[in-house]
Protein backbone atom coordinates (compact mmCIF):
# COMPACT_ATOMS: atom_id res chain seq x y z
CA UNK A 1 0.00 0.00 0.00
CA UNK A 2 1.33 3.29 -0.99
CA UNK A 3 -1.36 5.49 0.35
CA UNK A 4 -1.54 6.48 3.62
CA UNK A 5 -5.30 8.00 3.93
CA UNK A 6 -8.27 8.24 2.11
CA UNK A 7 -11.35 9.43 2.97
CA UNK A 8 -14.65 8.53 1.84
CA UNK A 9 -17.62 10.76 1.86
CA UNK A 10 -20.28 8.36 2.96
CA UNK A 11 -24.04 9.35 2.55
CA UNK A 12 -26.49 8.97 4.89
CA UNK A 13 -29.59 6.82 4.00
CA UNK A 14 -32.60 4.72 6.24
CA UNK A 15 -30.21 4.72 9.41
CA UNK A 16 -27.09 3.60 7.90
CA UNK A 17 -25.05 4.60 4.84
CA UNK A 18 -26.22 4.15 0.82
CA UNK A 19 -24.93 0.84 -0.91
CA UNK A 20 -22.65 3.11 -3.01
CA UNK A 21 -20.97 4.72 0.12
CA UNK A 22 -20.36 1.31 1.27
CA UNK A 23 -18.77 0.13 -2.12
CA UNK A 24 -16.01 2.69 -1.87
CA UNK A 25 -15.35 2.01 2.14
CA UNK A 26 -15.19 -1.38 1.51
CA UNK A 27 -12.45 -0.55 -1.50
CA UNK A 28 -10.81 2.64 0.21
CA UNK A 29 -9.57 -0.32 3.12
CA UNK A 30 -7.60 -2.18 0.56
CA UNK A 31 -6.10 0.78 -0.89
CA UNK A 32 -4.85 2.88 1.79
CA UNK A 33 -3.58 2.07 5.51
CA UNK A 34 -5.92 4.69 7.20
CA UNK A 35 -9.53 5.23 5.96
CA UNK A 36 -11.65 8.02 7.20
CA UNK A 37 -15.76 8.72 6.65
CA UNK A 38 -17.01 11.52 6.35
CA UNK A 39 -21.15 12.14 6.62
CA UNK A 40 -23.68 14.40 8.21
CA UNK A 41 -27.12 14.76 9.36
CA UNK A 42 -29.06 14.27 12.49
CA UNK A 43 -27.99 10.75 13.29
CA UNK A 44 -23.99 10.94 12.55
CA UNK A 45 -23.05 9.83 15.40
CA UNK A 46 -25.34 6.30 15.99
CA UNK A 47 -23.53 5.58 12.27
CA UNK A 48 -20.49 5.18 13.69
CA UNK A 49 -20.70 1.17 14.35
CA UNK A 50 -21.76 0.99 10.87
CA UNK A 51 -18.32 2.79 9.55
CA UNK A 52 -16.57 1.22 11.36
CA UNK A 53 -18.08 -2.16 10.60
CA UNK A 54 -16.74 -1.56 6.80
CA UNK A 55 -13.34 -0.25 7.55
CA UNK A 56 -13.28 3.35 8.18
CA UNK A 57 -11.05 4.39 11.91
CA UNK A 58 -12.72 8.08 12.04
CA UNK A 59 -15.91 9.10 11.33
CA UNK A 60 -15.92 12.70 10.36
CA UNK A 61 -19.52 13.65 11.68
CA UNK A 62 -20.37 17.30 9.76
CA UNK A 63 -23.89 17.31 11.93
CA UNK A 64 -27.21 18.58 11.07
CA UNK A 65 -27.40 21.12 7.49
CA UNK A 66 -30.38 22.52 8.98
CA UNK A 67 -32.07 21.59 5.72
CA UNK A 68 -29.82 23.07 3.39
CA UNK A 69 -28.66 21.27 0.26
CA UNK A 70 -25.94 19.08 1.18
CA UNK A 71 -23.35 20.57 -1.23
CA UNK A 72 -22.48 23.46 0.26
CA UNK A 73 -21.86 22.95 3.92
CA UNK A 74 -20.45 19.89 3.18
CA UNK A 75 -17.77 20.88 1.44
CA UNK A 76 -17.04 22.98 3.43
CA UNK A 77 -16.52 21.05 6.30
CA UNK A 78 -14.29 18.93 4.37
CA UNK A 79 -12.21 21.76 3.02
CA UNK A 80 -11.82 22.61 6.62
CA UNK A 81 -11.03 19.27 7.59
CA UNK A 82 -8.17 19.67 4.98
CA UNK A 83 -6.48 22.12 6.93
CA UNK A 84 -6.94 21.15 10.61
CA UNK A 85 -5.88 17.44 9.68
CA UNK A 86 -3.85 17.32 6.58
CA UNK A 87 -4.76 16.44 3.13
CA UNK A 88 -5.52 12.53 2.58
CA UNK A 89 -4.33 11.32 -0.62
CA UNK A 90 -7.50 10.94 -1.57
CA UNK A 91 -11.49 12.12 -1.01
CA UNK A 92 -14.09 9.56 -2.83
CA UNK A 93 -17.33 10.34 -3.54
CA UNK A 94 -20.32 8.11 -5.09
CA UNK A 95 -21.72 9.57 -8.20
CA UNK A 96 -25.01 10.56 -6.89
CA UNK A 97 -27.19 13.90 -6.63
CA UNK A 98 -25.36 14.82 -3.41
CA UNK A 99 -22.39 13.31 -4.30
CA UNK A 100 -21.74 15.45 -7.41
CA UNK A 101 -22.53 18.84 -5.76
CA UNK A 102 -20.03 17.89 -2.52
CA UNK A 103 -17.30 16.90 -5.03
CA UNK A 104 -17.97 20.19 -7.32
CA UNK A 105 -17.67 22.89 -4.66
CA UNK A 106 -14.83 21.10 -2.94
CA UNK A 107 -12.79 21.00 -6.12
CA UNK A 108 -12.57 24.87 -6.43
CA UNK A 109 -12.48 25.02 -2.96
CA UNK A 110 -9.04 23.65 -2.83
CA UNK A 111 -8.86 24.20 -6.36
CA UNK A 112 -7.93 20.88 -7.30
CA UNK A 113 -9.53 18.96 -10.03
CA UNK A 114 -11.99 15.99 -10.02
CA UNK A 115 -12.41 12.98 -11.64
CA UNK A 116 -15.19 11.73 -12.46
CA UNK A 117 -17.10 8.67 -13.72
CA UNK A 118 -14.88 6.35 -12.12
CA UNK A 119 -15.56 2.57 -12.14
CA UNK A 120 -12.09 1.02 -11.03
CA UNK A 121 -9.32 2.49 -8.29
CA UNK A 122 -5.96 0.79 -8.55
CA UNK A 123 -2.78 1.48 -6.66
CA UNK A 124 0.16 1.59 -8.77
CA UNK A 125 2.29 3.55 -6.81
CA UNK A 126 0.05 6.06 -6.73
CA UNK A 127 -3.74 6.02 -7.12
CA UNK A 128 -4.99 5.58 -10.82
CA UNK A 129 -8.21 6.03 -11.99
CA UNK A 130 -10.03 3.92 -14.44
CA UNK A 131 -13.02 5.23 -17.11
CA UNK A 132 -15.39 3.77 -19.33
CA UNK A 133 -15.58 5.65 -22.22
CA UNK A 134 -17.63 4.79 -25.61
CA UNK A 135 -20.14 2.28 -24.24
CA UNK A 136 -18.18 0.85 -21.86
CA UNK A 137 -15.83 -0.44 -24.97
CA UNK A 138 -12.55 1.02 -23.48
CA UNK A 139 -11.25 1.66 -20.46
CA UNK A 140 -8.98 4.99 -19.90
CA UNK A 141 -6.58 5.45 -16.95
CA UNK A 142 -5.82 8.10 -15.49
CA UNK A 143 -4.24 9.95 -12.52
CA UNK A 144 -3.62 13.62 -10.86
CA UNK A 145 -0.31 15.24 -11.33
CA UNK A 146 -0.55 17.60 -8.71
CA UNK A 147 -0.15 17.69 -4.36
CA UNK A 148 -2.77 17.13 -2.01
CA UNK A 149 -6.29 15.33 -2.18
CA UNK A 150 -7.40 13.77 -5.28
CA UNK A 151 -10.76 14.13 -5.49
CA UNK A 152 -12.69 11.28 -7.03
CA UNK A 153 -16.47 10.77 -7.79
CA UNK A 154 -16.77 6.74 -8.07
CA UNK A 155 -20.18 5.26 -10.03
CA UNK A 156 -22.19 2.51 -8.28
CA UNK A 157 -21.61 -1.14 -8.13
CA UNK A 158 -17.97 -0.56 -9.45
CA UNK A 159 -17.08 -2.41 -5.78
CA UNK A 160 -18.25 -4.79 -4.14
CA UNK A 161 -19.54 -3.62 -0.40
CA UNK A 162 -18.75 -6.22 2.23
CA UNK A 163 -17.95 -5.60 6.58
CA UNK A 164 -14.48 -6.06 7.77
CA UNK A 165 -16.26 -6.37 11.02
CA UNK A 166 -13.77 -3.51 12.43
CA UNK A 167 -14.45 -1.51 15.75
CA UNK A 168 -16.73 1.41 15.88
CA UNK A 169 -15.29 4.30 14.45
CA UNK A 170 -13.88 7.14 16.73
CA UNK A 171 -16.16 10.69 15.95
CA UNK A 172 -14.86 13.65 15.33
CA UNK A 173 -16.79 16.68 14.69
CA UNK A 174 -16.32 18.66 11.59
CA UNK A 175 -17.72 22.02 11.66
CA UNK A 176 -18.99 23.71 8.56
CA UNK A 177 -17.64 27.55 9.28
CA UNK A 178 -19.24 30.38 7.06
CA UNK A 179 -20.24 29.80 3.47
CA UNK A 180 -20.83 33.22 2.80
CA UNK A 181 -23.07 33.97 -0.26
CA UNK A 182 -23.10 30.60 -1.15
CA UNK A 183 -25.71 29.13 1.46
CA UNK A 184 -28.73 29.42 1.23
CA UNK A 185 -30.35 26.83 -0.90
CA UNK A 186 -32.82 24.83 1.21
CA UNK A 187 -35.40 22.13 1.25
CA UNK A 188 -38.44 23.52 2.46
CA UNK A 189 -40.95 19.93 1.65
CA UNK A 190 -39.60 16.22 0.92
CA UNK A 191 -41.84 14.51 -1.18
CA UNK A 192 -41.48 10.21 -1.66
CA UNK A 193 -42.95 8.85 -4.37
CA UNK A 194 -44.54 5.89 -4.47
CA UNK A 195 -42.61 2.97 -5.63
CA UNK A 196 -44.19 -0.83 -5.84
CA UNK A 197 -41.12 -3.84 -6.53
CA UNK A 198 -37.67 -3.50 -5.87
CA UNK A 199 -35.46 -0.57 -6.49
CA UNK A 200 -33.78 -0.47 -9.82
CA UNK A 201 -30.00 -0.52 -8.73
CA UNK A 202 -30.82 -3.12 -6.50
CA UNK A 203 -33.54 -5.68 -8.71
CA UNK A 204 -32.57 -8.87 -9.88
CA UNK A 205 -34.47 -8.37 -13.16
CA UNK A 206 -34.40 -4.70 -15.16
CA UNK A 207 -37.49 -4.05 -17.54
CA UNK A 208 -36.05 -0.93 -19.64
CA UNK A 209 -38.38 0.43 -22.48
CA UNK A 210 -36.55 3.12 -25.22
CA UNK A 211 -37.79 5.32 -28.23
CA UNK A 212 -39.36 2.08 -30.14
CA UNK A 213 -41.99 1.83 -27.58
CA UNK A 214 -43.65 4.96 -30.36
CA UNK A 215 -45.24 6.66 -27.35
CA UNK A 216 -45.34 7.64 -23.99
CA UNK A 217 -48.58 5.42 -22.99
CA UNK A 218 -46.54 1.93 -24.45
CA UNK A 219 -44.21 2.32 -21.04
CA UNK A 220 -47.50 0.43 -19.30
CA UNK A 221 -46.11 -2.36 -21.12
CA UNK A 222 -42.54 -2.06 -19.56
CA UNK A 223 -44.32 -1.86 -16.00
CA UNK A 224 -46.12 -4.31 -16.37
CA UNK A 225 -43.56 -7.10 -17.19
CA UNK A 226 -41.18 -5.79 -14.52
CA UNK A 227 -43.42 -6.39 -12.16
CA UNK A 228 -44.86 -9.75 -13.29
CA UNK A 229 -40.52 -10.56 -13.22
CA UNK A 230 -40.94 -9.08 -9.63
CA UNK A 231 -37.99 -6.71 -11.42
CA UNK A 232 -37.76 -2.62 -11.61
CA UNK A 233 -38.40 -0.91 -14.67
CA UNK A 234 -36.04 1.41 -16.89
CA UNK A 235 -35.42 3.43 -19.56
CA UNK A 236 -32.73 5.11 -22.28
CA UNK A 237 -32.54 8.68 -22.49
CA UNK A 238 -34.24 9.29 -24.84
CA UNK A 239 -37.42 8.77 -23.36
CA UNK A 240 -36.40 10.23 -20.42
CA UNK A 241 -35.31 13.31 -22.82
CA UNK A 242 -39.00 13.44 -24.35
CA UNK A 243 -40.68 13.69 -21.05
CA UNK A 244 -42.39 10.30 -21.20
CA UNK A 245 -40.81 9.06 -17.76
CA UNK A 246 -38.91 10.23 -15.12
CA UNK A 247 -35.20 10.56 -14.52
CA UNK A 248 -35.22 8.56 -11.80
CA UNK A 249 -35.72 5.51 -14.21
CA UNK A 250 -32.77 5.96 -16.66
CA UNK A 251 -30.28 3.91 -17.39
CA UNK A 252 -26.83 4.75 -18.65
CA UNK A 253 -23.95 6.78 -18.33
CA UNK A 254 -26.09 10.10 -16.87
CA UNK A 255 -28.56 7.71 -14.86
CA UNK A 256 -27.90 4.52 -12.97
CA UNK A 257 -25.72 1.86 -13.37
CA UNK A 258 -27.51 -1.78 -13.04
CA UNK A 259 -25.84 -5.52 -12.87
CA UNK A 260 -28.91 -7.50 -12.58
CA UNK A 261 -29.51 -10.79 -13.06
CA UNK A 262 -31.24 -10.32 -16.36
CA UNK A 263 -31.67 -7.20 -18.30
CA UNK A 264 -34.50 -7.05 -21.00
CA UNK A 265 -34.34 -3.93 -23.12
CA UNK A 266 -37.21 -3.54 -25.41
CA UNK A 267 -37.43 -1.11 -27.82
CA UNK A 268 -33.62 0.57 -26.69
CA UNK A 269 -31.74 0.63 -29.94
CA UNK A 270 -28.56 0.64 -27.84
CA UNK A 271 -26.54 4.15 -27.86
CA UNK A 272 -23.09 3.76 -26.27
CA UNK A 273 -24.36 6.11 -23.80
CA UNK A 274 -26.83 3.38 -22.77
CA UNK A 275 -24.77 0.56 -22.76
CA UNK A 276 -22.69 1.80 -20.37
CA UNK A 277 -25.23 1.76 -17.60
CA UNK A 278 -26.41 -1.86 -18.06
CA UNK A 279 -23.52 -3.60 -19.81
CA UNK A 280 -22.54 -5.40 -16.51
CA UNK A 281 -25.28 -7.16 -16.23
CA UNK A 282 -25.25 -10.87 -15.96
CA UNK A 283 -27.51 -11.46 -19.01
CA UNK A 284 -29.19 -9.78 -21.35
CA UNK A 285 -32.42 -9.81 -23.18
CA UNK A 286 -32.76 -7.53 -26.28
CA UNK A 287 -36.11 -6.87 -28.54
CA UNK A 288 -35.92 -4.34 -31.33
CA UNK A 289 -37.51 -3.97 -35.27
CA UNK A 290 -34.27 -3.47 -36.39
CA UNK A 291 -31.86 -6.80 -36.69
CA UNK A 292 -28.77 -4.47 -36.99
CA UNK A 293 -29.57 -2.66 -33.89
CA UNK A 294 -26.31 -2.43 -31.62
CA UNK A 295 -28.27 -3.44 -28.30
CA UNK A 296 -27.86 -6.97 -30.63
CA UNK A 297 -23.64 -7.11 -30.31
CA UNK A 298 -24.07 -7.05 -26.59
CA UNK A 299 -27.38 -9.41 -25.72
CA UNK A 300 -27.22 -12.68 -24.64
CA UNK A 301 -30.50 -13.45 -26.48
CA UNK A 302 -31.90 -11.32 -29.09
CA UNK A 303 -35.31 -10.97 -30.45
CA UNK A 304 -35.54 -9.30 -33.38
CA UNK A 305 -39.52 -8.29 -33.52
CA UNK A 306 -42.22 -5.82 -32.95
CA UNK A 307 -42.09 -4.71 -28.97
CA UNK A 308 -45.76 -4.16 -29.25
CA UNK A 309 -46.49 -7.76 -30.09
CA UNK A 310 -43.65 -9.52 -28.29
CA UNK A 311 -44.27 -7.13 -24.81
CA UNK A 312 -48.07 -8.09 -24.80
CA UNK A 313 -47.25 -11.83 -25.61
CA UNK A 314 -44.75 -11.98 -22.70
CA UNK A 315 -47.11 -10.53 -20.71
CA UNK A 316 -49.97 -12.90 -21.11
CA UNK A 317 -47.69 -15.35 -20.64
CA UNK A 318 -45.88 -14.57 -17.67
CA UNK A 319 -49.97 -14.39 -16.16
CA UNK A 320 -50.84 -17.79 -17.35
CA UNK A 321 -47.82 -19.15 -15.78
CA UNK A 322 -49.41 -17.56 -12.35
CA UNK B 1 -34.86 38.54 -14.94
CA UNK B 2 -31.21 38.50 -16.88
CA UNK B 3 -30.76 34.84 -17.41
CA UNK B 4 -27.15 33.15 -18.21
CA UNK B 5 -27.49 29.82 -19.88
CA UNK B 6 -23.64 27.75 -20.15
CA UNK B 7 -23.88 25.76 -23.00
CA UNK B 8 -21.71 23.76 -24.82
CA UNK B 9 -20.85 22.44 -28.51
CA UNK B 10 -20.48 18.84 -28.91
CA UNK B 11 -19.44 16.16 -32.00
CA UNK B 12 -23.09 14.41 -32.79
CA UNK B 13 -23.40 12.02 -30.56
CA UNK B 14 -25.03 9.41 -32.86
CA UNK B 15 -21.14 9.92 -34.90
CA UNK B 16 -18.39 7.22 -33.85
CA UNK B 17 -16.33 8.96 -31.41
CA UNK B 18 -12.73 8.44 -31.11
CA UNK B 19 -9.35 9.48 -29.00
CA UNK B 20 -6.89 11.68 -30.98
CA UNK B 21 -3.05 11.14 -30.39
CA UNK B 22 -3.33 13.30 -27.67
CA UNK B 23 -6.09 11.71 -25.93
CA UNK B 24 -8.30 14.89 -26.03
CA UNK B 25 -11.64 13.76 -27.76
CA UNK B 26 -11.88 13.87 -31.69
CA UNK B 27 -13.76 16.91 -32.29
CA UNK B 28 -13.07 17.34 -35.82
CA UNK B 29 -16.33 16.26 -36.99
CA UNK B 30 -18.92 19.50 -36.98
CA UNK B 31 -20.20 20.55 -33.74
CA UNK B 32 -23.81 20.92 -32.60
CA UNK B 33 -25.56 22.48 -29.95
CA UNK B 34 -25.50 19.74 -26.80
CA UNK B 35 -29.39 18.64 -26.92
CA UNK B 36 -28.91 18.89 -23.33
CA UNK B 37 -28.46 22.66 -23.37
CA UNK B 38 -31.79 23.12 -25.41
CA UNK B 39 -33.70 22.65 -22.13
CA UNK B 40 -31.78 25.14 -20.49
CA UNK B 41 -32.09 27.53 -23.16
CA UNK B 42 -35.73 26.63 -23.06
CA UNK B 43 -36.44 27.51 -19.47
CA UNK B 44 -34.44 30.89 -19.39
CA UNK B 45 -36.68 31.63 -22.60
CA UNK B 46 -39.97 31.08 -20.68
CA UNK B 47 -38.45 32.53 -17.25
CA UNK B 48 -37.97 35.67 -18.98
CA UNK B 49 -41.18 36.03 -20.45
CA UNK B 50 -43.13 34.72 -17.62
CA UNK B 51 -40.77 37.85 -15.59
CA UNK B 52 -41.92 40.36 -18.41
CA UNK B 53 -37.98 42.17 -18.63
CA UNK B 54 -34.61 40.96 -18.94
CA UNK B 55 -32.85 38.87 -21.72
CA UNK B 56 -31.34 35.42 -21.83
CA UNK B 57 -27.47 35.32 -22.87
CA UNK B 58 -25.74 32.29 -24.04
CA UNK B 59 -22.21 31.42 -22.71
CA UNK B 60 -20.00 28.65 -23.91
CA UNK B 61 -16.21 28.25 -24.30
CA UNK B 62 -14.33 25.80 -26.68
CA UNK B 63 -11.10 25.18 -28.89
CA UNK B 64 -13.57 24.96 -32.10
CA UNK B 65 -14.20 28.02 -34.07
CA UNK B 66 -17.61 27.08 -35.21
CA UNK B 67 -20.28 28.92 -33.96
CA UNK B 68 -22.78 27.22 -35.59
CA UNK B 69 -24.21 25.55 -31.88
CA UNK B 70 -24.45 28.48 -30.75
CA UNK B 71 -26.35 30.53 -33.53
CA UNK B 72 -28.65 27.93 -32.67
CA UNK B 73 -29.36 28.98 -29.22
CA UNK B 74 -29.58 32.51 -30.79
CA UNK B 75 -32.12 31.37 -33.35
CA UNK B 76 -34.20 29.15 -30.42
CA UNK B 77 -34.45 33.28 -29.21
CA UNK B 78 -31.56 33.83 -26.45
CA UNK B 79 -30.94 37.68 -27.23
CA UNK B 80 -26.89 37.51 -27.29
CA UNK B 81 -24.49 35.30 -26.96
CA UNK B 82 -20.12 35.51 -25.70
CA UNK B 83 -18.16 32.63 -26.73
CA UNK B 84 -14.68 31.96 -25.39
CA UNK B 85 -12.68 30.17 -28.49
CA UNK B 86 -9.19 29.57 -28.46
CA UNK B 87 -6.98 26.81 -29.33
CA UNK B 88 -5.26 27.23 -26.04
CA UNK B 89 -8.56 25.82 -24.46
CA UNK B 90 -7.71 22.34 -25.90
CA UNK B 91 -7.75 19.80 -22.91
CA UNK B 92 -9.06 21.82 -20.39
CA UNK B 93 -10.64 20.45 -17.63
CA UNK B 94 -14.13 20.56 -15.52
CA UNK B 95 -12.10 23.02 -13.36
CA UNK B 96 -10.82 25.01 -15.81
CA UNK B 97 -14.06 25.12 -17.62
CA UNK B 98 -15.75 26.69 -15.23
CA UNK B 99 -13.01 29.20 -14.42
CA UNK B 100 -13.22 30.28 -18.06
CA UNK B 101 -17.16 30.23 -17.57
CA UNK B 102 -17.20 32.40 -14.24
CA UNK B 103 -15.25 34.84 -15.44
CA UNK B 104 -17.60 35.05 -18.56
CA UNK B 105 -20.57 35.48 -16.23
CA UNK B 106 -19.23 37.65 -14.09
CA UNK B 107 -18.81 40.41 -16.92
CA UNK B 108 -22.91 39.90 -17.78
CA UNK B 109 -23.93 39.88 -13.55
CA UNK B 110 -26.93 37.58 -14.40
CA UNK B 111 -30.26 37.17 -11.71
CA UNK B 112 -29.70 33.46 -12.54
CA UNK B 113 -27.52 30.92 -13.80
CA UNK B 114 -28.53 27.91 -16.06
CA UNK B 115 -27.42 24.89 -17.29
CA UNK B 116 -27.89 21.34 -17.77
CA UNK B 117 -26.78 18.43 -15.16
CA UNK B 118 -23.93 17.09 -17.46
CA UNK B 119 -22.73 17.53 -21.10
CA UNK B 120 -23.49 14.79 -23.40
CA UNK B 121 -19.57 14.59 -24.10
CA UNK B 122 -17.59 14.60 -21.43
CA UNK B 123 -20.62 13.33 -18.98
CA UNK B 124 -18.35 15.30 -15.72
CA UNK B 125 -21.05 16.49 -14.34
CA UNK B 126 -19.70 19.31 -11.96
CA UNK B 127 -18.62 22.47 -14.08
CA UNK B 128 -22.29 23.91 -13.09
CA UNK B 129 -21.68 23.82 -9.52
CA UNK B 130 -17.77 24.56 -9.77
CA UNK B 131 -18.89 27.74 -11.82
CA UNK B 132 -21.18 28.07 -9.06
CA UNK B 133 -18.63 28.22 -6.16
CA UNK B 134 -16.68 30.43 -8.27
CA UNK B 135 -18.94 33.25 -8.49
CA UNK B 136 -19.76 33.09 -4.58
CA UNK B 137 -23.70 31.54 -5.48
CA UNK B 138 -26.08 29.19 -4.29
CA UNK B 139 -26.74 26.21 -6.38
CA UNK B 140 -29.88 23.83 -6.77
CA UNK B 141 -28.93 20.77 -9.28
CA UNK B 142 -30.95 18.49 -11.09
CA UNK B 143 -34.23 20.74 -11.21
CA UNK B 144 -37.33 18.85 -12.96
CA UNK B 145 -39.01 22.48 -12.49
CA UNK B 146 -37.99 25.97 -12.25
CA UNK B 147 -39.83 28.81 -11.21
CA UNK B 148 -39.43 32.41 -9.90
CA UNK B 149 -40.68 33.88 -7.04
CA UNK B 150 -39.93 37.56 -6.41
CA UNK B 151 -36.30 37.13 -5.49
CA UNK B 152 -36.14 33.33 -5.00
CA UNK B 153 -35.83 30.48 -6.71
CA UNK B 154 -38.26 27.72 -6.59
CA UNK B 155 -37.09 24.16 -7.65
CA UNK B 156 -38.30 20.67 -7.72
CA UNK B 157 -35.20 18.81 -7.60
CA UNK B 158 -34.94 14.85 -8.03
CA UNK B 159 -33.81 12.66 -5.49
CA UNK B 160 -33.23 9.25 -5.06
CA UNK B 161 -36.70 8.55 -3.41
CA UNK B 162 -38.95 11.33 -5.37
CA UNK B 163 -37.96 15.34 -5.27
CA UNK B 164 -37.48 18.05 -3.03
CA UNK B 165 -39.04 21.14 -3.02
CA UNK B 166 -35.65 23.60 -2.86
CA UNK B 167 -35.48 27.59 -2.72
CA UNK B 168 -32.26 29.49 -2.92
CA UNK B 169 -32.16 33.62 -3.00
CA UNK B 170 -31.20 34.99 -6.42
CA UNK B 171 -28.91 35.22 -7.61
CA UNK B 172 -28.42 31.81 -7.98
CA UNK B 173 -27.21 28.89 -10.22
CA UNK B 174 -30.04 26.24 -11.22
CA UNK B 175 -28.55 22.63 -13.27
CA UNK B 176 -31.82 21.21 -14.94
CA UNK B 177 -32.76 17.41 -15.86
CA UNK B 178 -33.84 16.87 -19.69
CA UNK B 179 -37.86 16.93 -19.47
CA UNK B 180 -38.16 19.81 -17.63
CA UNK B 181 -39.41 21.85 -20.80
CA UNK B 182 -40.22 21.19 -24.16
CA UNK B 183 -37.39 23.07 -25.59
CA UNK B 184 -39.00 24.97 -28.66
CA UNK B 185 -37.49 24.27 -32.37
CA UNK B 186 -35.93 27.47 -33.88
CA UNK B 187 -38.69 29.01 -36.36
CA UNK B 188 -37.25 30.57 -39.90
CA UNK B 189 -37.58 33.74 -38.27
CA UNK B 190 -35.76 32.92 -35.38
CA UNK B 191 -32.73 31.51 -37.89
CA UNK B 192 -32.96 34.64 -39.72
CA UNK B 193 -32.74 37.02 -36.42
CA UNK B 194 -30.24 35.04 -34.69
CA UNK B 195 -27.87 35.93 -38.27
CA UNK B 196 -27.77 39.58 -37.02
CA UNK B 197 -27.74 39.10 -33.20
CA UNK B 198 -24.85 39.73 -31.09
CA UNK B 199 -22.07 36.95 -30.98
CA UNK B 200 -18.99 37.93 -28.81
CA UNK B 201 -15.87 36.30 -29.38
CA UNK B 202 -13.22 36.11 -26.50
CA UNK B 203 -9.96 34.91 -26.41
CA UNK B 204 -8.28 33.39 -22.72
CA UNK B 205 -5.70 36.12 -22.79
CA UNK B 206 -9.00 38.50 -22.58
CA UNK B 207 -10.34 36.93 -19.79
CA UNK B 208 -6.43 36.71 -17.89
CA UNK B 209 -6.51 32.72 -17.22
CA UNK B 210 -3.53 31.16 -19.24
CA UNK B 211 -2.45 29.02 -16.57
CA UNK B 212 -5.41 27.61 -15.54
CA UNK B 213 -6.46 26.26 -18.51
CA UNK B 214 -5.26 23.86 -21.80
CA UNK B 215 -3.47 20.25 -20.76
CA UNK B 216 -0.96 22.08 -18.59
CA UNK B 217 -4.04 23.42 -16.43
CA UNK B 218 -5.57 20.14 -16.15
CA UNK B 219 -3.31 18.17 -13.29
CA UNK B 220 -4.67 15.00 -14.21
CA UNK B 221 -3.82 12.98 -17.27
CA UNK B 222 -4.72 9.85 -18.96
CA UNK B 223 -2.09 7.52 -18.65
CA UNK B 224 -3.66 5.11 -21.21
CA UNK B 225 -6.42 3.86 -23.01
CA UNK B 226 -6.97 -0.27 -23.15
CA UNK B 227 -9.84 -2.43 -24.18
CA UNK B 228 -12.50 -3.21 -21.96
CA UNK B 229 -13.40 -6.58 -21.23
CA UNK B 230 -15.71 -7.10 -24.63
CA UNK B 231 -19.19 -8.68 -24.44
CA UNK B 232 -20.44 -11.15 -27.50
CA UNK B 233 -23.40 -11.36 -29.13
CA UNK B 234 -25.30 -14.73 -28.71
CA UNK B 235 -28.35 -16.02 -29.80
CA UNK B 236 -30.33 -13.96 -32.21
CA UNK B 237 -34.15 -15.14 -33.52
CA UNK B 238 -36.37 -13.53 -36.00
CA UNK B 239 -39.88 -13.06 -33.98
CA UNK B 240 -42.34 -15.03 -35.70
CA UNK B 241 -45.17 -15.22 -33.03
CA UNK B 242 -43.09 -17.25 -30.62
CA UNK B 243 -40.35 -14.57 -29.52
CA UNK B 244 -42.38 -14.27 -26.08
CA UNK B 245 -42.08 -18.01 -26.11
CA UNK B 246 -38.22 -18.27 -26.97
CA UNK B 247 -38.28 -15.07 -24.09
CA UNK B 248 -39.50 -17.61 -21.16
CA UNK B 249 -37.22 -20.07 -22.33
CA UNK B 250 -34.38 -18.20 -22.02
CA UNK B 251 -35.34 -16.91 -18.54
CA UNK B 252 -36.06 -20.57 -17.35
CA UNK B 253 -32.73 -21.33 -18.67
CA UNK B 254 -31.09 -18.48 -16.49
CA UNK B 255 -33.14 -19.54 -13.72
CA UNK B 256 -35.17 -16.53 -13.50
CA UNK B 257 -38.19 -18.17 -14.09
Amino acid sequence: MTLATIWVVVEPANGSFTTTSLELLTHARSLATSVGAITWGDDGHALASVAGDYGASTLYNVGSLGGALPGVPVAAAIAQLVASEGAPDAILLPTSYDGRDIAGRLSARLDRPVLTNVTGLLDEGGLVTEHPVFGGSQTVRAHFTHDGPGIVIVRAKSFAAEPAGGPSANVVSAPVGDVGSTGGATINTSHVEERTGPKLEEAAVVVSGGRGLGEADKYALIEETAKLLHGAAGASRAIVDAGWVPYSHQVGQTGKTVKPTVYIAAGISGATQHMVGMKGSKNIVAINKDPDAPIFQIADFGIVGDVHKVLPALIAALKARG
Amino acid sequence: MNIVVCVKQIPDPAAPQSFDATYNLNRSSKLILDEADTYGVEMALQLVDKAGEGEVTVVSMGSSSDVAGIRNALAMGAAKAIVVSDDALRGTDALGTAKVLAAVIRKVNPDLVLAATESSDGYTGTTPVQVAELLGLPSITFAKSVMIDGATVKVDRQTEAGYDEVSAPLPALVTVTAGVVEPRYASFKGIMAAKSKSLDVLSVADLGLANEIGSAGARQEIIAVVAAESRNAGEKHVDEGDGAEKIIGFLESIKVL
